[in-house]
């Protein structure tokens, strides 16, 4: 789309703004408290019922504003707290706001529009920023990490900004993405990667969200019909408040440290291994020092976190605004890793012709700079012999000590963890900018009937440079690096919907009537560079130019919501969806339809139960829903596309190289995978809203499910292919529980606990059903080339690990190579594997907590998987001593584990042993924070003191250094550090 | 007024909007192209020849990985020659490897299954090719071509193109044929699709590769006149030199007269052995277009791969060994030899028979995975004939494989004469051996007078010429030596002194995952 163009229409909208004065006849005062403890209310919304105009409350709860005589009554409004009515009276006005514990009139985003918690008839979940997890959240999906139920976030390491994997109710693809859907501000944003960047989403800065919705069926995500399959998240970025401009500033400094370290031998136990169990040439081998590699790649990480913003109302223009500035400092707890980020966020929400119509205009723009460690250190560190010193004494490969073949540093040896660490300079520069305008427009001659057009668009522009000198030893043998790269992803949405509401009073009917269209576009680019050494001169030439990847989706919905009698309330969806990923235009296998149905039964409203002193709210609620799934990769799976070799990977005729022509592999009949979802839940509000929560039984199916499978040689130009073949079932309970434990005038305690049980189960993998099919393995272990510890079978769980059993002497020692031959053919081979546990887990808890005493509050949030189980790549890679022994001539060490085991061997199936396959259940305290409010200090000025601690300890059998990773198997990861945080509010 | 302005400007926008959409609802490839783009033009054409060949030497489209033309497996060992080498020599007494990449250690343990990713791999590596090949073919049929306005030289040219595609899968065909009998078939006419195609036994597979190499014989380049790396008239006189040569293991009914007249058409092509055997396998061995036959070509800049001669150099060198004069970097300590090759030559030096070229260690394997148990073997070398690597050097060597050899010419024709072939005589033979042999000795110390010429010297003679060029396993199958316990070397089936296999071992299995998904597949059997 053309912004220039936008830009012009808005410019005109401008130019019709109706710029009223009124009058202006008194001034009314005042002071908001909370009714729990009688704190201040702080940026409370005071607006003329009826009127104009309006403020927000200062530090200390009071605001003064001025109303035209004729006010009768003003609406006091704040996140968190019911609104408040009270009239117009002469003097100071004392109003105590009561706080929504159970949160019933909260607003539950639920895609082009809103709806009250109560009337929700999906599995549809809100938490606002009052329950985020507190402390230095790079990357907002942390925010409610552990907060919701059915929601899986497993952060992908220790480096700062690294991608988390986010499952909502286990995922429900193999082949396709398993990433839910996430809007920021009406904009779903590109999930794919963003070069220069570890994770897309830390390019937003959480302090500028408001609130996350997560809808987790298919009715409640259906209006996002195409790509709803794995949940949907819709993030909510802060508004401009009306009132004056109120400052607030944040800062905060935290320290990581490394919680724990791989257990491998120290130098003095290593020196005696070798010295017992090496020859002559082996010994050796061995140093003098005493050096512990993880100390050295190690260190404590500083970080710091500052916030700006500003928000009020330019009362000229009846225009409310938010304007943020954010700076972050992150250091790795891995030597050379940092991470700084700069962002900027404007909210602007005027309102023009008598509030008829309303624009909301969001802009954000990040801005960071990485430098990437060389995290091959981390293995290496595990592996290097601690008897080497980290520094020759000379000066070759940077002064580093290497493992030598000739002068040359052997290839096959591990590197000096040290050396590959500060002679890599991996540095990358990503701007990232969501934005969208959106006009709401209630026409003037039918107010019921609402016009909504959204404009949004998502730009990432990354690009980065790798230095390596020729002197290091990393890529000693091609003479260094020195190579860039760059990525463009480009992504435009419109949206267009109407939206018609009414009353009928006189059958006791409410309709909510909403019709619409969407067109998105994707968009990534590259460019080739070439490959070259440090000197400049190229090891490669620049390739060809890459397709660039875009696909566009074009949506046509309608949703109808009817209530009657305010108890029963039903919703139904339907969504046509068009993916340019299958077929031409014209093609009508482009096109898939989705519809959902759901209903919802308000049982506190009933006779029986409407005066109920127990019961607050109960209602019962069913759905069903169909959803769609086209996140596959390439752009033309359906089409027979020739794509021509790169500049090395060229064949050679007479003297001449060409460039290869190769046809790919298609599928003309690929078109949307389905998922049908059923969703039975009841929620509960009981004892003045003391105990509140839900539970809910969900079941997936998930059909014509895209899946990378074999297909017969010699029919295509590849021998597999992504096609819809499988099928997979998901099912699952979740119960969420919140509770107020104690409730008096000074302390209130908040518990709340949250568990998911998940199963899942293929079905179907193949277009045949064939009893003798294996199944797709995958999973790649380190050891060997190409060895696979994971399997996907029909009538198993996804990630079953694909093992040989170990067998064991009579005391419990696993016997080296020792395997139980299961087909009893005499012989110990792949066919001898079985399927054992999964990566999967069985159940997901969290339990958050919140004391509040007086100025005083503290709370934690603890969070933890049961059932899952890990491959130990590290265990299986460092517990034998022939990997100690290296037979290229150099030593590496090993876990203190090698001692019970005794290994000597390095065969295959010893790898891919059952032996290291461990329980990873884990709980781990994920967050313990502290705050004091000071109140006022100087003039106007509310001061807030915080502390934290983040991943405080965590509780599991699993004997790696962090059981949970995503994909089930350990490699190496990068620690996640347990972090101290110290944090100052000031609001002003 | 106002709300009418309003509604207008609703309305354009939606307007603009809606125009945009539709550009970006008929959405194209930028880059890459569609058939009728690349077959405009003989470069084009050429271009999916240089693939056709390339799908033989390469992995994938991106040097040296990243776009891999076969899934399932690794992509770096997802080449046709490495596959190929693993399945002829690592099976037999001419290699034990240390690695533990799945399946490889089962070729020299010989209890392999249906399952091994390697064999697996080259079964998908071969049918890849073919339907490769057969695209070609298809797209370079005479109507397409008018139908593209591609006449005269320029059609003549693409018509000797589609000859050498019949002839690369006639090769690919022939390598499916020996190493899993039967194989599903595929050719121009096959649709492209999901419905499995049929199998072909191997007696049809090997009726099927005699009528091909016989029919495009005519339109194949004229001996030793094509482009460097392309097929002519004496390549495919040489695979069919080959296939009757084991023709009785093919399809019961041997053809040794063929054979002899087949390698004496190769011989007298105008051919002529290189001077010294050790610069047979050297970076510059582009030079030896006297005695190589077709090629597959490799470049360490512009044709990169992880397979091919780069990993018969680098795997080759491990332990003590000096890299450098390998001409390579540093070695990936992977395969060597069992003292049955060694023991072959007069002495371990080379000093007499200039073809013994081992890097000595020890001679006895204690440990497969050891390097240092077994002798190295150093004909593999990434230098020119005056020893220096070359230039640009950075992972990736540019030895060429030869498919075909003379050398090979000589000793078919020898051995189909020792069989009982008439077309050919004894004398003759004598002579294209001890060529071999004087130019293996420098002088006629080494040759052998008609008494010693039997076929257990072609035997070993062809192992002392020909190891480690992809020839052994079936070598050993027509001399009955590779599943009995009559022959036996270290290791072989797994066992430390050699013990015999059942004979079914002679064909590889038909992949699990093949015959899953193709009904009309029978396993061979035993499997």
């Amino acid at each position: 789309m053309n912004f220039k163009r936008l830009l012009g229409a808005l410019t005109a909208v401008m130019l019709f703004l109706v710029t009223t004065v009124f009058a202006q006849d008194k001034v009314v005062t005042g002071k908001v408290t909370s009714s729990k403890d009688g704190s201040p209310v702080i940026g409370a919304s005071v607006t003329v019922k009826g009127g104009k105009g309006g403020t927000a409350t200062g530090p200390d709860g009071s605001f003064s504003l001025r109303v035209p005589a004729t006010a009768t009554t003003l609406v006091i409004t704040s996140v968190g707290y019911e609104s408040k009515e009270v009239p117009v009276g002469a003097g100071s006005l004392d109003i105590e706001l009561k706080e929504t514990n159970a949160a019933l009139s909260e607003v539950v985003v639920i895609g082009y529009g809103t709806q009250r918690k109560k009337d929700v008839t999906g599995a549809a979940v809100s938490i606002t920023s009052k329950d985020f997890v507190k402390g230095p959240i790079v990357s907002p999906e942390q925010l409610i990490n552990g907060k919701v139920a059915g929601v899986q976030i497993t952060p992908g390491g220790g480096a700062p900004g690294s991608r988390s994997r986010i499952l909502i109710r286990g995922g429900s693809s193999l082949a396709a993405s398993n990433n839910p859907l996430i809007v920021i501000d009406g904009v779903p944003v590109d999930e794919s990667d963003i070069a220069g960047s570890a994770n897309p989403l830390s390019l937003i800065n959480p302090n500028d969200i408001e609130s996350f919705n997560v809808l987790k069926d298919a009715s409640a995500a259906a209006i996002y019909g195409s790509r709803a399959s794995n949940g949907v998240i819709i993030i909510t970025t802060k508004k401009g408040k009306s009132g004056k401009p109120q400052f607030s500033f944040s800062t905060q400094l935290a320290a990581s440290v490394v919680a724990n370290k791989v257990d491998v031998m120290s130098a003095d136990d290593f020196r005696s291994f070798v010295r017992q169990n090496g020859n002559a040439n082996q010994i050796a081998l061995l140093g003098n020092a005493n050096t512990d590699w993880q100390d050295e790649i190690y260190r404590t990480a500083i970080m710091t976190d500052n916030n700006l913003s500003v928000s009020g109302s330019l009362k000229s223009l009846n225009m409310p605004y938010r304007i943020s500035l954010g700076y972050l400092n992150q250091d790795g707890v891995l030597k050379t890793d940092n991470l700084q980020r700069t962002t900027l966020a404007v909210n602007l929400s005027p309102s023009f012709l008598n509030n008829h119509l309303k624009v909301n205009l969001n802009l954000k723009g990040a801005m960071t700079n990485t430098r990437f460690a060389n995290q091959g250190a981390i293995g290496s560190a595990v592996a290097f012999d601690p008897t080497q010193p980290v520094l020759s004494g000379n000066n070759r490969f940077g002064g580093y000590r290497e493992w030598l073949l000739g002068n040359q540093p052997n290839q096959l040896s591990t590197r000096n963890p040290v050396g590959l660490l500060m002679l890599r300079d991996d540095r990358s520069e990503v701007m990232r900018s969501i934005g969208n305008i959106q006009f709401d427009y209630k026409f003037h001659f039918l107010p019921e009937l609402r016009a909504n057009l959204n404009l949004g668009y998502d730009l990432a522009r990354g690009k980065g440079t790798i230095f390596v000198p020729d002197s290091a030893a990393q890529d000693y043998q091609r003479g260094g690096v020195n190579n860039q790269y760059n990525r463009n992803n480009t992504n435009t949405v419109t949206d267009f919907y109407l939206n018609y509401t009414k009353n009928l009073r006189g059958i006791k009917s409410k309709i909510d009537l909403t019709a619409g269209y969407s067109f998105q576009h994707f968009r990534v680019q590259q460019d080739t560079f070439p490959d070259l050494r440090a000197n400049g001169t190229p090891v490669a030439f620049a390739g060809r130019l890459i397709e660039p990847g875009q696909n566009s989706l074009m949506s046509y919905w309608a949703r109808l919501i009817y209530t009657f009698n305010e108890k029963y309330i039903l919703t139904a969806t339907v969504r046509q969806d068009g993916s340019t990923r299958f077929g031409l235009k014209g093609d009508p296998a482009r096109w898939g339809t989705f519809p959902s149905l759901a209903a919802a039964w308000r049982i506190s409203e009933e006779d029986f139960l409407k005066n109920s002193k127990v019961v607050n709210d109960l209602k019962l609620r069913a759905a069903y829903g169909v959803n769609g799934n086209q996140a596959i990769f390439g752009s033309f799976p359906f089409l027979p596309i020739y794509a021509i070799s790169n500049a090395t990977a060229q064949y050679q005729f007479g003297n001449q190289f060409f460039q290869m022509f190769r046809p790919g592999a298609y599928d003309p009949n690929i078109k949307w995978e389905e998922l049908r979802s059923w969703n039975v839940g009841l929620d509960f509000s009981l004892y003045d809203n003391r105990i509140s929560g839900s539970v809910e039984y969900f079941f997936k199916q998930n059909v014509d499910l895209l899946n990378t499978i074999p297909i017969p040689a010699g029919t295509n130009f590849s021998n597999q292919l992504t096609t819809n073949v499988g099928q997979l079932d998901t099912r699952g309970f979740e119960f969420t529980l919140n509770t107020v434990p104690v409730k008096t005038k000074n302390v209130v305690w908040d518990l709340g606990f949250n568990l998911t049980f998940l199963g899942n189960e293929i079905k179907q993998l193949t277009r045949f059903t064939d009893p003798n099919f294996l199944g797709v393995q995958f999973g790649g272990v380190a050891g060997g080339t190409g060895n696979t510890a994971l399997i996907n079978t029909v009538g198993f769980r996804p990630n079953t690990f694909f093992v040989h059993r170990q067998v064991y002497d009579r005391n419990g020692r696993a016997i080296e190579n020792m395997f139980e031959d299961r087909n009893r053919d005499g012989i110990i081979n792949e066919r001898d594997r079985y399927r054992f546990r999964s990566a999967e887990p069985d159940a997901i808890v969290g339990i958050t907590s919140n004391v509040s005493w007086g100025k005083w509050s503290a709370g934690f949030v603890m969070r933890g998987l049961i059932g899952n189980y890990m491959f130990n790549n590290v265990a299986a890679s460092r517990s034998t001593s022939f990997t100690v022994f290296d037979p290229n001539g150099f030593l590496t060490n090993a876990l203190y584990n090698i001692r019970n085991t005794g290994f000597t061997t390095n065969n295959v199936e010893q790898l891919l042993s059952d032996y290291w396959i461990e329980n990873a259940s884990f709980l781990r305290m994920d967050n313990i924070n502290l705050a004091y409010n000071a109140g006022k200090v100087g003039k106007n000025m509310n001061l807030r003191i915080t502390a934290n601690v983040q991943n405080a300890f965590i509780i599991t059998k699993y004997s790696g250094i962090d059981p949970e990773i995503a994909g089930g198997i350990d490699n190496n990861l990068y620690p996640r550090p347990r972090m101290f945080v110290l944090g100052v509010n000031l609001d002003f | 007024m106002k709300r009418l302005t309003i509604q207008m400007m609703t309305l354009a926008l939606l307007l603009v909007l809606g125009l945009a959409s539709c550009k970006k609802w008929d959405i194209k490839p930028e880059v890459d192209v569609t058939s009728e783009t690349v077959y405009s033009s003989v470069t084009g054409y050429k271009q999916v020849l240089a693939k056709v060949y390339g799908s033989f030497a390469l992995t994938g489209n991106a040097g040296p990985d990243g776009q891999g033309d076969v899934q399932g497996i690794d992509e770096g060992t997802s080449d046709f020659l490495r596959l190929f080498w693993k399945a002829q020599v690592l099976s037999t007494d001419e290699a034990v490897v240390g690695w533990g990449d799945p399946g490889i250690r089962d070729f020299h343990n010989m209890n392999w299954t249906v399952t091994n990713p390697m064999l697996t791999g080259l079964y998908y590596r071969l049918a890849y090719s073919i339907t490769l090949s057969n695209e070609f073919i298809r797209e370079s049929a005479p109507d397409r071509l008018s139908r593209r306005g591609i006449t005269g030289n320029d059609a003549a040219t693409v018509a000797t193109f589609r000859a050498e595609a019949r002839f690369m899968r006639a090769y690919a065909y022939w390598a499916a044929m020996d190493l899993y009998g039967s194989f599903p078939f595929t050719d121009e006419n096959t649709p492209l699709g999901s419905t499995p195609p049929p199998m072909r036994t191997r007696a049809q597979l090997y009726a099927f590769i005699e009528a091909e190499l016989k029919a495009i014989e005519p339109a194949l380049a004229n001996a030793r006149t094509n482009e460097y790396g392309r097929a002519d008239k004496a390549a495919a006189w040489a695979l069919l030199a080959r296939i009757y040569l084991n023709a009785g293991v093919y399809t019961g009914t041997p053809n040794f007269n063929e054979a002899a007249t087949q390698a004496r058409r190769v011989i007298d092509a105008g051919y002529s052995l290189i001077g010294d055997y050790r610069h047979l396998m050297l970076a510059d061995n582009n030079l030896n277009t006297s005695e190589f036959i077709l090629t597959l070509n490799y470049d360490g800049e512009r044709t990169r791969n992880w397979g091919g001669t780069t990993f018969l150099t680098h795997a080759s060198v491990g332990g003590a060994m000096n890299a450098s004069l390998s001409g390579i970097n540093g070695g990936w300590g992977g395969i060597r030899t069992t003292r049955r090759i060694p023991e072959l030559f007069p002495d371990f030096t080379g000093a007499a028979d200039r073809r013994a070229q081992f890097f000595q260690q020890n001679l006895d394997i204690n440990n497969i995975a050891e390097f240092g148990d077994g002798f190295a073997i150093t004909k593999y070398r990434n230098v020119n004939r005056a020893g220096v690597r070359p230039a640009n050097f950075v992972n990736w060597v540019d030895i060429d494989f030869p498919i075909f050899r003379l050398a090979e010419m000589h000793l078919i024709y020898a051995e189909a004469v020792l069989r009982g072939a008439t077309t050919g005589t004894s004398a003759q033979a004598l002579t294209y051996m001890n060529a071999l042999r004087q130019r293996a000795y420098g002088n006629t110390n080494g040759n052998i007078g008609p008494s010693q010429l039997n076929l257990d010297f072609i035997i070993d003679e062809r192992a002392r010429e020909l190891y480690w060029e992809g020839h052994r396993r079936t070598d050993l199958i027509r001399f009955n030596r590779f599943t009995e316990s009559t022959y036996l070397w270290p290791w072989k089936g797994g066992v430390p002194s050699g013990t015999g296999v059942p004979a079914f071992r002679r064909l590889y299995p038909i992949p699990s995952s093949d015959l899953t998904t193709n009904p009309n597949l029978v396993q061979n059997p035993g499997y």
